[in-house]
């Protein structure tokens, strides 16, 4: 197993279905129909060889695993693979979803669909490569050109205004990435290399710590994003397809608090140290704010992203208490949001194919007609609301553990979601699927369809039986966190000793 | 293996009736979760042979919910004296209102998907009473309120029902964000939340401060506050009061179990649970005093004047859970929890009995458009009249032994807050008396003032309906004194160590005589004031009311709680939330970000010369960042001292 490269097939595999759609030729209904079908089985596969990572992994092990490395571009600048117990998750979050994508994505793509399905697969693999790099170029490289085919699926297969959306989307992204390739750029000319276990532990003076920590931190917080770079999450969402969304909320918003975990907290601890009261602030106006803003909205994809951004405050905090609880809470959040975010995307995309609107007025009933569906977003609306029982409680509560550790300010007003998230997720509920029908084309609306329920049902399990047995999730990034807290720890020490010998 | 049946016989009624509702079609479904639940009573009648009368604790682990360094929660069942108690209550009332529910809702479309929210509903509360933890505790309780949050807008055509349901909800959640916080703040002080080792540790915290926002308190008055914050929400307290009167949108056999026996004494259950902690702070526990004594007396108030059979029961509920806490309050959880043992019976029974009035007159809940039913539906009129006696306290009924214990308590403490309890304890007696006799004069006696259709199909309940209301009458007649021998016996031994009362707040002596007799007095006064003005000279309630407007007006508008609320939180909240939206998304942020971008970059190739400087727009940015520094400098001064 230890020679086997699983990473880099994991990585290349969806590269390879995109290759044989590439090469599809001849009729267009034939060919989207084999495209599909195409598309469906690779990410099926990938899926199911990245189960092995998961039955492979050693959770003992606090390091790195499934390690590969190859000389690349120079010295120093290598091709280094590897995951340890915070990144793995991400990476069956990813294989997990896409089938699931591209399945939602079955009717409702009806032009250029080759081109759809590799643009996902292309997607599919620059997210597994974010997951998995150790090297800080190949690190970037996969994080930028993640931007293109998430930039294409809107831009091409979106809404009204979507090139409004796209062209907001790259303005907030490319500030963000540029300030990052200069602080790599830094890294390098510093340490001469980019390996991020080899900078992880590297003493970086706390004033250029500060620098290069807005550098990183700025293209993290557009990324997640955190208020006030929101702006652009919204739009995409609104514009994206279903499965555009899905995969922009539940895994593409990860990267950013991924990067956090393993760029700000592990190499430069001094300045997250000291800088954390201000990602505090930013977090806790993005909770109350968003939330507000959230109760307001009268597209459902609006308000569910709007919600989006609230609970990635709960990330951003949780990582930022260096606490262990916080920073278990934060990835638990992430990967719990990663199911109930797509889950709730692809509710709108249900009913969005069969009535082709996202306004909440335009619904109201949908109970009526479609008790199964129904059923299916009470779970993911609770969950969105964090009720015990559902996964979504689980990240958020330990979350406040962790905050009320550092600041109760932070744990009073970030628990005020309690109330928020209550508000604006059963108001929606109530606008779209409780009360009487009115409309003449939802009276004839058909319920959940075998491949819609096919979709839905996993998540459903998921979201419960990781709400009362999170254990296995938890499991495997209890050595991970508890060793990255730990080196967090000695490492403000060492600088305060530092400090309190220079002032002799 | 008997404690776990107990608990998850009404799941597996849920999950059966909810999951295959369809294919099992509506009988099935509801002789299923009927006969779960009822076999899970049984159960849990010898589970208290067991454990009350034998003693014997137990809890039995299950397995780990969640664990994160030091941070465990295990799912695991509690079963002691308290639990046995809840137990009880929980499954019996559960399971006579499955039975009535079967006649009530005869002819409804969702009756699998009732009957799986009810069955829900009671292995919620079950978890919710049988856990050894704040977090399983919290887990219940939330779950009680989804369930709740399910069965007020089960009705889901009518928007009334779906708005009560979730006002409900949020305004449950208001109390669950002390709640929660309150369960950090026990992690953080005793590094544990299982009820074990923060009630063995609870004593050395004794006179410690916590810092809390910024300012210093003592460490268990600031957690026993946030805690009992999380009480007031779900059992309905002044101030978060304000959804019980509109969850009784819910079909009727809801609001008896629900919204009367069950889930609103879960704050009084846990304050009871958690007396280990709220002994040692004297403030929380006179805080617990005046708000029960409030609520008790301005619920009642209420009661006075309200028209609808259902919310006169609802508010009545208010004013009786009041009660229970206030005894709490002064210590008296026993006797708290006694009441609240006598209350499921007879609440129960007046709800269902409502429900049997609503049922005969087709819909009808207006006491306005009643009257003269004593002669057509009597088996409800004599079930009402024991439920109005056990509520009244009369001599022999439930009531009477629960509603002295409590009122003879809160003299004895010799407190401020413990006289103030008394004095509003027994004004309530006058009212609830009151109240409980205009709602039977008015429904029962005169002369009808329903149309005469309606007069014409109105009928007695079937047996299914009226063989509930009579066990439950058999329980509003008897619970009083099977509780008086067993829970108060040899000065409440009953309960063992599952309730904790410091010596220096327990209190012996000799009653005077007039405490004794003052509350069964209160009861008469109000029976015959009823009488008075509802039989004897029925003009006068008009009047006095004309006499009286401003008071009338203050009681019948609810002591204008709503529309405060609607004021000073609901339409602010929106109109901050459009604000954020429309200007600080869209006018600032955007417009400064990458619109603003864009148009610079325009400007500068349009007119290259002449440097465009948007002032508005700079005194935004300002704004903002200003905004983002306070912030900081706030939590960072205040909340973060190195």
């Amino acid at each position: 197993m230890t020679d086997f490269p699983l990473l880099s097939l994991l990585v290349f595999l969806p590269a390879v279905g995109a290759l044989f759609l590439l090469v599809l030729r001849g009729e267009a209904e034939l060919v989207a129909r084999n495209a599909r079908n195409i598309a469906l089985w690779t990410s099926v596969i990938t899926f199911g060889f990245s189960l092995l990572l998961w039955t492979g992994f050693d959770t003992r092990d606090p390091g790195y695993q499934f390690e590969e490395s190859a000389p690349w571009i120079a010295d120093g600048i290598g091709y280094h693979l590897g995951v340890d117990g915070i990144s793995m998750l991400f990476i069956i979050l990813t294989t997990f979803l896409t089938p699931i994508c591209i399945l939602a994505s079955w009717k409702s793509i009806k032009t250029r669909v080759k081109e759809y399905l590799i643009a996902f697969l292309i997607m599919e693999m620059l997210m597994i490569g974010v997951f998995c790099a150790l090297d800080f170029v190949l690190f970037y490289l996969f994080f930028e050109a993640g931007l293109i085919p998430m930039f294409l699926i809107i831009g091409i297969w979106g809404a009204d205004n979507r090139v409004y959306a796209t062209f907001k989307f790259f303005l907030y992204t490319l500030l963000g990435s540029v300030l990052m390739l200069l602080g790599i750029l830094w890294l390098y000319f510093h340490f001469g290399t980019t390996d991020i276990p080899t900078l992880t532990g590297q003493m970086i003076d706390p004033g250029w710590q500060k620098v290069l920590w807005f550098a990183f931190f700025i293209a993290f917080a557009v990324k997640i994003p955190m208020w006030p770079v929101h702006t652009w999450l919204p739009d995409a969402h609104v514009e994206a397809p279903t499965a555009g969304s899905v995969i922009l909320a539940a895994v593409l918003l990860k990267i950013g608090g991924y990067g956090m975990l393993r760029i700000l907290l592990p190499i430069l601890p001094d300045a997250s140290a000291a800088l954390a009261p201000l990602v505090f602030a930013m977090s806790v106006i993005a909770i109350i704010y968003t939330s507000l803003v959230a109760l307001m909205q009268e597209d459902m994809k609006k308000l569910i992203a709007y919600s989006s951004i609230a609970h990635m405050g709960f990330v951003t905090i949780g990582i930022f208490t260096a606490t262990v609880t916080g920073i278990e809470g934060a990835i638990t959040v992430m990967l719990s949001h990663g199911l109930v975010s797509a889950a709730l995307f692809l509710c709108v995309g249900v009913v969005y194919d069969r009535i082709h609107t996202r306004r909440i007025d335009r619904y109201g009933g949908l109970v009526q007609r479609m008790p199964l569906y129904a059923a299916a977003f009470l779970v993911f609306t609770m969950a969105n609301v964090g009720l015990p029982g559902t996964s979504g409680f689980v990240g958020e509560f330990l979350v406040l553990v962790g905050a009320f550790q550092v600041s109760t300010w932070v744990a009073f007003l970030a628990a005020t979601s309690v109330v928020l998230s209550a508000a604006y997720a059963l108001w929606l509920y109530r606008r779209v699927v409780f009360g009487v029908i009115t409309r003449d084309d939802l009276k004839d609306i058909l319920d959940l369809n075998r491949r819609e329920i096919l979709i839905l049902a996993p998540l459903v399990v998921l979201i419960l039986f990781f709400g009362v047995w999170p254990m296995p999730l938890l499991n495997v990034f209890h050595a991970a966190v508890g060793d990255l807290v730990e080196r967090h720890d000695v490492a403000l020490a060492a600088a305060r000793n530092a400090a309190t010998l220079a002032a002799r | 293996m008997l404690y776990a049946l107990v608990v998850f016989l009404p799941l597996a009624g849920a999950l059966g009736a909810g999951l295959f509702g369809r294919w099992l079609g509506d009988r099935a479904a509801m002789l299923l979760t009927a006969t779960l639940v009822s076999t899970a009573a049984v159960l849990s009648m010898v589970v208290f042979t067991l454990v009350g009368i034998g003693g014997e604790t137990v809890t039995v682990p299950l397995f780990t919910w969640i664990q994160a360094d030091g941070f465990i929660a295990e799912w695991s069942l509690r079963v002691d004296q308290l639990t046995a108690v809840m137990l009880v209550v929980v499954t019996v009332v559960s399971s006579v209102v499955h039975w009535y529910s079967i006649g009530y809702m005869h002819g409804d479309k969702g009756i699998p998907r009732f009957f799986a929210y009810l069955s829900l509903f009671t292995f919620a509360m079950l978890a919710l009473v049988t856990s050894d933890n704040f977090l399983q505790m919290f887990f219940g309780w939330e779950g009680v309120g989804v369930c709740s949050y399910l069965l007020i807008g089960f009705w889901h055509d009518r928007p009334s029902a779906n708005a009560a349901a979730i006002k409900a909800f949020i305004v449950n959640r208001v109390g669950d964000f002390g709640f929660a916080l309150g369960i950090v703040g026990v992690f953080f002080v005793f590094e544990s939340i299982s009820f074990g080792t923060v009630f063995d540790d609870a004593p050395s915290m004794v006179g410690t401060s916590l810092e809390f926002l910024g300012g210093h308190f003592d460490t268990l008055t600031v957690l026993t506050v946030l805690l009992f914050i999380g009480a007031m929400g779900k059992s309905a307290q002044i101030g978060l009061h304000t959804w019980l009167p509109d969850a009784m949108e819910g079909p009727t056999p809801v609001s008896a179990l629900i919204h009367a026996a069950t889930m609103v004494t879960a704050g009084v259950f846990m304050v009871a649970r958690l007396s280990p902690l709220f002994e040692y702070s004297d403030f929380t526990l006179g805080l617990v005093t005046l708000v029960g004594a409030a609520t008790a007396l301005m619920a009642a108030t209420i009661g006075l004047v309200q028209n609808d059979i259902k919310r006169v029961v609802a508010y009545s509920t208010c004013s009786q859970l009041g009660y229970m806490f206030f005894a709490c309050g002064v210590s008296a959880y026993s006797a708290g929890i006694f009441h609240l043992f006598t209350h499921a019976f007879f609440k129960a029974l007046l709800f269902l009995g409502a429900g049997s009035v609503i049922h005969a007159l087709s819909g009808e809940q207006d006491l306005r458009r009643m009257g003269g039913l004593r002669k057509t539906i009597p088996i409800t009129y004599v079930m009402m009249w024991i439920g109005s006696l056990a509520l009244a306290g009369m001599p022999v009924f439930a009531g009477f032994f629960s509603k002295d214990a409590i009122l003879e308590s809160a003299w004895a403490a010799h407190t401020v807050t413990g006289n103030i309890a008394f004095v509003a304890g027994l004004v309530a007696a006058v009212l609830t008396a009151f109240y409980s006799w205009r709602l039977l004069f008015l429904a029962f006696h005169g002369k009808p003032r329903a149309s005469h259709d309606v007069m014409h199909h109105a009928h007695e309940s079937p047996p299914i309906m009226t063989v509930p209301l009579a066990v439950l009458a058999f329980g509003a007649i008897f619970a009083g004194i099977f509780g008086e021998v067993v829970f108060r016996e040899e000065g409440g031994e009953f309960w063992g160590e599952s309730i904790l009362v410091l010596a220096s707040h327990l209190h012996h002596g000799e009653m005077p005589v007039w405490v004794l007799v003052l509350p069964t007095a209160a009861g008469l006064v109000g029976i015959a004031t009823a009488w008075w003005f509802y039989i004897y000279n029925p003009a006068l309630p008009a009047r006095l009311a004309a006499n009286l407007p401003g008071l009338y007006r203050f009681f019948l508008n609810k002591w204008y709680f709503d529309e405060l609320y609607d004021a000073v939180l609901v339409r602010p909240a929106r109109t901050i939330g459009w604000v954020l939206w429309r200007v600080g998304d869209g006018q600032i942020i955007d417009r400064l970000g990458p619109n603003g971008v864009a148009a610079r970059v325009v400007d500068l190739a349009r007119r290259a010369t002449r440097l465009q400087t948007g002032y508005v727009y700079h005194y935004a940015f300002v704004m903002l960042i200003g905004l983002v520094a306070i912030a900081t400098w706030f939590l960072w001064a205040v909340g973060l001292q190195p």
